[in-house]
């Protein structure tokens, strides 16, 4: 009894927390511009957001093409500063130590719209012009305290010798770097990298006040901007939908291969 | 290992150059005029602004309604998720956590969509009904995580010693699971209360909140004011962050 009760309060929470998504999921399938009106099925709405042959097409394409750019660029430095930090702060200790790691908390407490006002006004400050490259260095600036953080248990699970070992063998220290620590902590590293790049993807705030007037636009300030004239480019439901899809595939695909490796071991 | 400490030095530079020098321009703008001259006018000016006043309050209430809300679906829902007798499937587990992955301006937008659609009228009901849904993820999430790895001896312990199952979960489970509890309101709060966007979609522009003045004042160049409501805003939330005594740890967690 007290299963089924749970169980029905699982599922309709589920079902009103999917229900937009398959919404917009459903009516990607009709040409209809205005969303609700079902005109027969029909999959041209797909077909226009690749070839981009509809107004506006071919800028939501651009601004996919740069979210995914700038969230790689800044993953994958926030994961190289991240990690080479996390190993220099574990070295430390007492005041420095605690400075450092404050300093790391900021970004992270720190409502987003406060990170874009402060980084907007730095660079105005320092009469550095916006553009790709500010956004990428705003998102680095939120992103590496969360790889800090996913490095730092790595670090004090593994056996502080072996890089004095390499060291006592004759690697230099970028190679006992590279040949020893990032091995050992390459579980921390992915999960950094991954929580970086997904916070970069979803930040809009940030992104705002950081990208200038030079027209950079990723998908959220191009959704902003979209809603913000009253009518939705019918090629965002596609959009929508396939991202729903692989994200979808890619969290069932890691969870089952996290679960099939935990029964191995 | 004297060496080895000096890697974060480069880090260092960077959090004073981007964390902390941005964060005292904020405070230095707040307190400038338009020619750089030191002033309390812009502070002052936020307690006169009446409309920067009760959209603060409005901002308040909606993080605090939206917080309650969440924690209240949100705790038996990351409870019942928590425990292998009432939920086997990982496959629901998996569904709470996947909307934090979608970007949330798209959620949004499908809200007041599905809401258009409807034919709700869009005001302060749409607003929460839109904000619960974009944030009750967060509030699952840690407390699910701190369920699941709460020891279960401990509620045994306590109904073998004759509890009512009423009393284990107030006196056993739910004390244990309140660093759940606190970062998911957190989690929930923090970016409620300063959001902008979602509120001018789920409202069609009828409530503001507070972050949208923000986002009006630099927009409109009015920088100096607009830092001087940030600076308050920061205040209010370092005050939120002091007397929730934190300063978590990672909050996000990986998949």
């Amino acid at each position: 009894m007290k299963k089924i009760i749970s169980q029905i309060y699982i599922w309709i929470l589920l079902i009103l927390l999917y229900s937009p998504l398959v919404f917009i999921a459903v009516f990607s399938f009709t040409e209809a511009k205005t969303l609700g009106n079902w005109t027969g099925f029909s999959m041209n709405l797909y077909r226009s957001l690749f070839t981009g042959n509809v107004s506006g097409g071919a800028t939501l394409m651009d601004a996919c093409r740069n979210t995914i750019l700038i969230a790689l660029a800044a993953a994958a430095v926030s994961t190289l500063l991240g990690t080479v930090s996390a190993i220099g702060i574990f070295n430390l200790k007492g005041r420095r130590k605690q400075t450092i790691q404050f300093l790391n908390n900021i970004p992270m407490l720190n409502p987003d719209i406060i990170t874009g006002v402060s980084l907007f006004l730095l660079f105005v400050f320092l009469h550095i012009s916006q553009g790709f490259l500010t956004v990428v260095l705003a998102h680095i600036t939120f992103c590496t305290p969360y790889v800090v953080l996913n490095v730092m248990p790595k670090l004090s699970q593994m056996n502080p010798n072996i890089y004095e070992a390499a060291l006592d063998l004759g690697a230099t220290p970028m190679q006992a770097f590279w040949k020893v620590l990032v091995p050992q902590l390459r579980p921390g590293m992915l999960s950094g990298f991954i929580l970086a790049f997904t916070m970069s993807l979803d930040d809009f705030a940030v992104t705002f006040f950081t990208r200038g007037t030079v027209g950079l636009e990723t998908l959220s300030t191009y959704i902003y901007a979209d809603a913000r004239k009253g009518g939705l480019t019918p090629e965002l439901r596609p959009l929508m939908t396939i991202i729903f899809l692989v994200v979808l595939v890619s969290l069932l695909f890691i969870n089952l291969r996290n679960n099939r490796a935990a029964q191995k071991s | 290992m004297g060496k080895r400490s000096n890697w974060a030095i480069p880090y260092f530079i960077f959090l004073v150059l981007f964390v902390a020098l941005p964060l005292l321009l904020v405070a230095m703008y707040a307190f400038q005029d338009n020619y750089g001259h030191f002033t309390f006018a812009n502070i002052a000016r936020i307690f006169t602004d009446t409309d920067a006043m009760s959209t603060f309050v409005v901002s308040l209430e909606v993080a605090l309604e939206n917080t309650l809300i969440c924690l209240l679906l949100g705790y038996p829902a990351a409870f019942i998720l928590s425990r292998k007798d009432l939920n086997k499937s990982a496959v629901t587990v998996i569904l709470f956590i996947l909307p934090m992955w979608i970007n949330a301006l798209m959620r949004t937008l499908a809200t007041a969509d599905l809401f258009g659609v409807l034919g709700f009228r869009l005001g302060k009901g749409t607003l929460l009904f839109g904000m619960v849904y974009d944030y009750l993820p967060f509030m699952i999430y840690p407390i699910y995580n701190v369920l699941l790895k709460m020891d279960n001896s401990y509620a045994e312990a306590a109904s073998d010693l004759g509890a009512t199952p009423v009393q284990v979960f107030t006196k056993v489970t739910l004390p244990l699971s309140m660093p759940g509890i606190l970062s998911g309101v957190m989690m929930v709060f923090m970016p409620t209360v300063s959001t902008f966007a979602i509120s001018e979609f789920l409202t069609n522009n009828k409530i503001k909140l507070f972050g949208t003045i923000i986002q009006e004042n630099i927009n409109s160049s009015m920088w100096n004011y607009g830092a001087a409501l940030s600076f308050f805003m920061l205040i209010i939330i370092g005050l939120t962050t002091f007397l929730s005594g934190s300063d978590k740890e990672v909050e996000g967690g990986t998949v």
